[in-house]
């Protein structure tokens, strides 16, 4: 990787090239054990996934529906921590130092291993950014400001109610790419119309000068290709998460079964977003 | 980072302790807006427009009638005799202070929870919200909120953890015959702190219509704040009162503590009378020192949760673990931002008192007084009855009596292994 430009970058600029949106897959990091879910990160890549978001898992994820909320807690019962976590992007990055890893999650965690011993044992691992849910730009000098310092980037969330007022500031310390969230609501619910999506989508990309992801209930190909004909990146976290619970629930013992039920449904949204244009 | 008075180390001296908080809405280190960007627009407006509110007088003099016609404001200041009597019995000559209540469990409600709730839904009314909000431990501030909510006609959610409804079913009903929605959490322990996730959730869901009524001092700028403000009647109302009835102030105020709400309400209005000594009890369940308690200032470290810094019960890990108490309102791994801040200024004294003690000083006050305090104060009065013990005859202990315990007689029945 070259010292200047982040993974995240490199990636995006590759695909504009190629005039292709990314997926972005989510999934939680140790859900539902560390092993499986290792296995599961590693296989991403080869179903399509262009950068891939790993869940922090939380006792307290007040802006996750009920499927995220199950696989953090699975996560949390299977004894995944936050250096867990990190020495998950660790593994994975022994076999791939291109696919950008984000982690994304609730800032507590964060906070209780302290802001610069997380940033430092972040970037070894090679964790290339952060989203960080209950983090808005009046609270920047807490992480956002501190990762750009650590050449990380620090991915905002954008909003139905982020009005042009606020955009500026939502925007201002980003870097990495924006992430629209495409309705004002928990992940795993409705997605916004495609129209305010696609409008909402170029005014960010004017205002931020950044890629723009697009997330938060989109479950199906047909949605995955919508939302990328417009967008950057399209971002499915909850539809992934419950082909995985479904699997565990047929059987609790397979972890083959686990991993090739979110695989492959990541594979057909990959496949719808990347021919969508 | 702000300059005031953030950098304050423990101990130092202020010209004020009432300042807070300030433009990130910190005292200290502690409070500030931790919330997803969905609600940062609607936190920003309903800061204005409480700001808004506080410079108009017509919004004081709505909040007054209500207080006084509708809540049943002032509450009294109240000598307890006996209580004294048996306190000094027991102490030595020349020991045992004069032991008042302030008694905020004749409001309308059984609580101190209506104060807070009849002056958010005039907020609300102001702001054209159509729809309320809230979460609840014990029920009392969603028995609050269901009460203001039919006063003023707007549709109610309640949102209460599943075990809570099973303990506390009276107040269950209760809120369902005022005409509020019950929605029963399971996620996580299904308690307080998971009833509050669930309704930051309904709020990031319907964020255009609704208003979020928190109960105690805690959760994202300007909460803490405005809830303080509408606490605070209950220590503006006691430092009258006192002068009136003795001609001075009280040496030491007390009262129990969850989020701190009931707390912050009588103390603010002290913090700056040096003389006066403020003591919060927090509810130490099996005790500190195991894991069942729910004492986040004595058993916990600062972290965030539920939109502010404060002290928290967490694991290394940072995970939020779960708090008991044998009272349901002070169920909490959290506390309210400003006090984590009193704690470490150490302008407040944080104390504890496990259940048992609690249950102890219950059924003293029932004896003594003929007045049955709900749990969560009995754990301010077990140590309050220990420390007037060891204050002068000549001196005063004001103790705040925030809740009627008719909501606990199943649970104390059941901790006594008695049938009713």
């Amino acid at each position: 990787m070259s010292s200047s430009v982040s993974r995240i970058t490199a990636r995006f600029e590759k695909l504009k090239e190629a005039n292709r949106a990314a997926f972005i897959p989510f999934i939680m990091a140790g859900d539902p054990d560390y092993d499986t879910s290792l296995a599961l990160m590693k296989q991403l890549p080869a179903a399509g996934a262009d950068l891939i978001e790993l869940g922090i898992c939380f006792t307290d994820p007040m802006a996750d529906g009920p499927a995220i909320q199950a696989a953090g807690l699975r996560a949390l019962e299977a004894g995944q921590t936050l250096k867990k976590t990190l020495q998950m992007v660790r593994e994975f990055r022994k076999d791939d130092n291109e696919t950008p890893i984000i982690l994304m999650g609730y800032y507590n965690p964060v906070y209780s291993m302290g802001v610069d011993t997380f940033l430092a044992e972040a970037k070894e691992a090679g964790v290339d950014g952060l989203i960080v849910v209950d983090l808005p730009p009046e609270e920047d000098e807490e992480l956002c400001i501190p990762a750009g310092k650590a050449g990380m980037d620090f991915i905002r969330l954008a909003t139905p109610t982020t009005d042009d007022e606020r955009l500026p500031s939502v925007v201002k310390n980003t870097s990495g790419f924006v992430y629209y969230v495409s309705v004002a609501g928990i992940t795993g619910g409705a997605t916004g119309a495609n129209k305010a999506v696609s409008s909402a989508v170029s005014r960010l990309k004017a205002a931020s000068g950044l890629p723009v992801a697009v997330g938060f209930g989109v479950k199906t190909p047909e949605r995955a290709a919508e939302i990328a004909r417009t967008a950057d990146a399209v971002v499915v976290g909850s539809a992934l998460i419950e082909a995985l619970a479904g699997a565990l629930e047929k059987d609790q013992n397979s972890r083959d079964n686990v991993t090739s039920a979110v695989t492959s449904l990541a594979k057909s949204l990959a496949d719808a977003a990347h021919s969508a244009r | 980072m702000s300059s005031t008075p953030a950098d304050t180390p423990s101990g130092e001296i202020l010209n004020s302790y009432r300042t807070g908080p300030d433009a990130q809405g910190r005292f200290g280190k502690f409070g500030g807006r931790f919330v997803a960007e969905t609600l940062m627009p609607l936190i920003l407006e309903l800061e204005k427009e409480y700001e808004a509110a506080k410079a108009d007088p017509a919004f004081r003099e709505e909040l007054d009638y209500y207080l006084e016609h509708y809540v049943g404001r002032p509450s009294p200041l109240y000598f307890a005799e006996r209580l004294t009597e048996m306190v000094r019995a027991d102490a030595p000559k020349g020991k045992g202070a004069k032991i008042y209540f302030k008694r905020d469990e004749l409001n309308h409600t059984g609580a101190h929870k209506i104060n807070n709730c009849i002056g958010q839904i005039l907020l609300a009314r102001r702001m054209g919200k159509k729809r309320i909000i809230a979460e609840t431990g014990a029920g009392q501030h969603g028995v609050a909120t269901a009460t203001v909510c039919a006063r003023f006609g707007l549709p109610c959610v309640v949102y209460m953890g599943a075990t809570d409804v099973e303990r506390q079913k009276p107040n269950v009903f209760r809120m369902k015959l005022l005409g509020a929605e019950v929605k029963p959490v399971t996620s996580g322990a299904a308690t307080l702190k998971d009833a509050m996730n669930d309704a930051l959730r309904d709020w990031v869901t319907n964020v255009e219509d609704t208003f979020y009524i928190i109960g105690t001092a805690a959760g994202p700028h300007p909460y803490p704040a405005l809830v303080r403000d509408f606490q605070s009647v209950i220590g503006i109302e006691a430092k009258a009162q006192m002068k009136a009835a003795e001609g001075r102030l009280p040496d030491v105020i007390m009262a129990c503590i969850g989020g701190g709400s009931n707390a912050i309400g009588l103390f603010h209005p002290f913090l700056d009378d040096r003389d006066v000594e403020i003591i919060g009890v927090e509810a130490a369940g099996h005790g500190i020192d195991t894991d069942k308690h729910a004492a986040s200032l004595t058993g916990g470290r600062a972290g965030v949760l539920h939109g502010n810094r404060t002290y928290l019960l967490q694991s290394e890990d940072g995970q939020i673990l779960d708090a008991h108490s044998i009272s349901a309102g002070l169920d909490y791994p959290g506390i309210g931002p400003e006090h984590s801040w009193l704690h470490e200024t150490g302008r407040v004294k944080y104390v504890s008192a496990t259940d048992d003690e609690a249950l102890e000083a219950f059924q003293t006050c029932c004896a003594q007084e003929g007045i049955i305090p709900a749990l969560e104060p009995s754990h301010a009065l077990a140590r309050a009855i220990e420390k007037a013990g060891q204050m002068d005859k000549d001196q005063i202990l004001l103790l705040n009596m925030c809740g009627r315990g008719d909501k606990d007689i199943f649970t104390v029945a059941d901790a006594l292994g008695r049938d009713i």
